[in-house]
């Protein structure tokens, strides 16, 4: 039987996947965010997953303005990471786990989540940047990956009780898995932060600590704020924080918190690490 | 019974904040297109070489074409510009986010990053 093993949740700022290029991990702008990471290193290690279901957001990589599903459900054998328009080195392709990724649409699509499938799907920052930080000396990845993407770009976005609704179907179809992985679901992006307009540089600590204090107890405290809400409570790419509360449906009922890192700024963002366990 | 959305008046706009709804992304569909072209190194490339002609191939709109001849990110913005895609045009002038961020406040890039690790203490 296949087993969540539990629950890893961290930015993606383009600029860590910069700092961790030039080894700049423990100078003093970076090294409180770094910090936050020997802990997940010490759990992965403990709880060896090998497969990893990521919700994350496309920045204009696979997807742009002509066809912008609302969730997509990656479906392929691999992912490559390309060129995001800046001309930096790649990050390293992922081996997909293309039965796990159609049973999940098929429950999914089941439960009246109509995703779009995808066989074909470039990744980006946001899910490689969390790989590099969980897994610094890796080669390659030691886990395959299920990839899905939750629309954070074009407005109208999905609700958060909707994102917390999709991640609570995508736990129970990996709880009906006939597979023997150790599954290890994934958030990334947020917390707070805006890049955008005069309102540019805004963070908001007190709504970060808000969803943090509540994503292990009590999730659906999340999906009480509109997205209008959310976009004034923790800035346009705040928003973000949609692929949190999806995760944190995906792995199931109960959980504790073991793990939590909070640090202001990175790069324009206030950047949070949090590991949370099936309770 | 009628819907929370279809009976509520609109939310309260948040100042400073737009919200890249259907009708920004309407108007900045052309703008955003040649953004997400520099994707491409020889896409980028020829931007640099004769921006004119680049953005004539996209069909950019006068005021689009203004904002990014001005290097006027809330100008790009309120053409529709999307500020995932806007990145990579800020890559091409070699732009941070905090550059872009400062050009958006009215500060320098100095006051800017000082703003951003000023929230640190609030925390």
């Amino acid at each position: 039987m296949a087993e969540i093993v539990g629950a890893y949740f961290t930015s993606h700022v383009p600029a860590i996947g910069g700092a961790i290029h030039r080894g700049d991990q423990q100078t003093p702008y970076w090294k409180p965010f770094f910090d936050g990471f020997p802990k997940v290193h010490e759990w992965l290690a403990k709880v060896k997953p090998d497969v990893a279901v990521v919700f994350s957001n496309d920045h204009g990589l696979n997807f742009f303005l002509d066809k912008m599903p609302t969730f997509a459900v990656g479906a392929a054998a691999e992912y490559r990471n390309a060129d995001e328009g800046w001309g930096l080195p790649l990050y390293k392709p992922f081996k997909g786990h293309a039965e796990l990724s159609w049973h999940i649409i098929e429950q999914l699509v089941d439960g009246e989540f109509d995703v779009t499938i995808c066989q074909e799907m470039l990744v980006d920052h946001a899910i490689s940047i969390p790989f590099e930080l969980a897994y610094p000396e890796a080669k390659e990845w030691p886990v395959k990956l299920v990839p899905i993407g939750i629309n954070t770009v074009q407005h109208p976005l999905p609700s958060a009780k909707r994102c917390l609704a999709l991640g609570r179907a995508v736990h129970k179809a990996l709880e009906g898995w006939q597979g023997d992985d150790r599954i290890v679901v994934i958030g990334t992006g947020g917390l707070s932060h805006q890049l955008d307009g005069k309102r540019a540089g805004f963070m908001n600590p007190d709504y970060d600590r808000f969803c943090l204090d509540n994503l292990a107890s009590n999730p659906d405290a999340l999906t009480q704020n509109s997205i209008h809400e959310i976009v004034q409570l923790a800035g346009t790419q705040g928003v973000e924080v949609l692929n949190w509360i999806a995760a944190r449906g995906a792995l199931g009922p109960s959980a504790l918190e073991i793990h939590r890192n909070y640090h202001i700024p990175i790069s324009n963002t206030a950047a949070a690490t949090l590991l949370l366990e099936p309770a | 019974m009628a819907t929370q959305s279809s009976s509520g008046s609109p939310p309260e706009p948040i100042p400073g904040t737009t919200l890249f709804d259907g009708e920004a992304a309407r108007r900045g569909y052309a703008l955003n297109a040649m953004c997400y072209s520099f994707n491409s190194k020889e896409n980028r490339d020829s931007f640099v070489a004769d921006e004119g002609s680049y953005m004539s191939r996209f069909n950019l709109a006068p005021e689009q074409r203004e904002a990014v001849a001005r290097r006027d990110v809330l100008g790009m913005i309120a053409a529709g510009g999307n500020i995932y895609y806007l990145a990579k045009l800020a890559g091409i002038f070699g732009l941070s986010v905090q550059d872009i961020g400062a050009m958006q406040t009215g500060k320098t890039v100095e006051e800017f990053k000082q703003f951003l690790l000023d929230q640190a203490d609030e925390a």
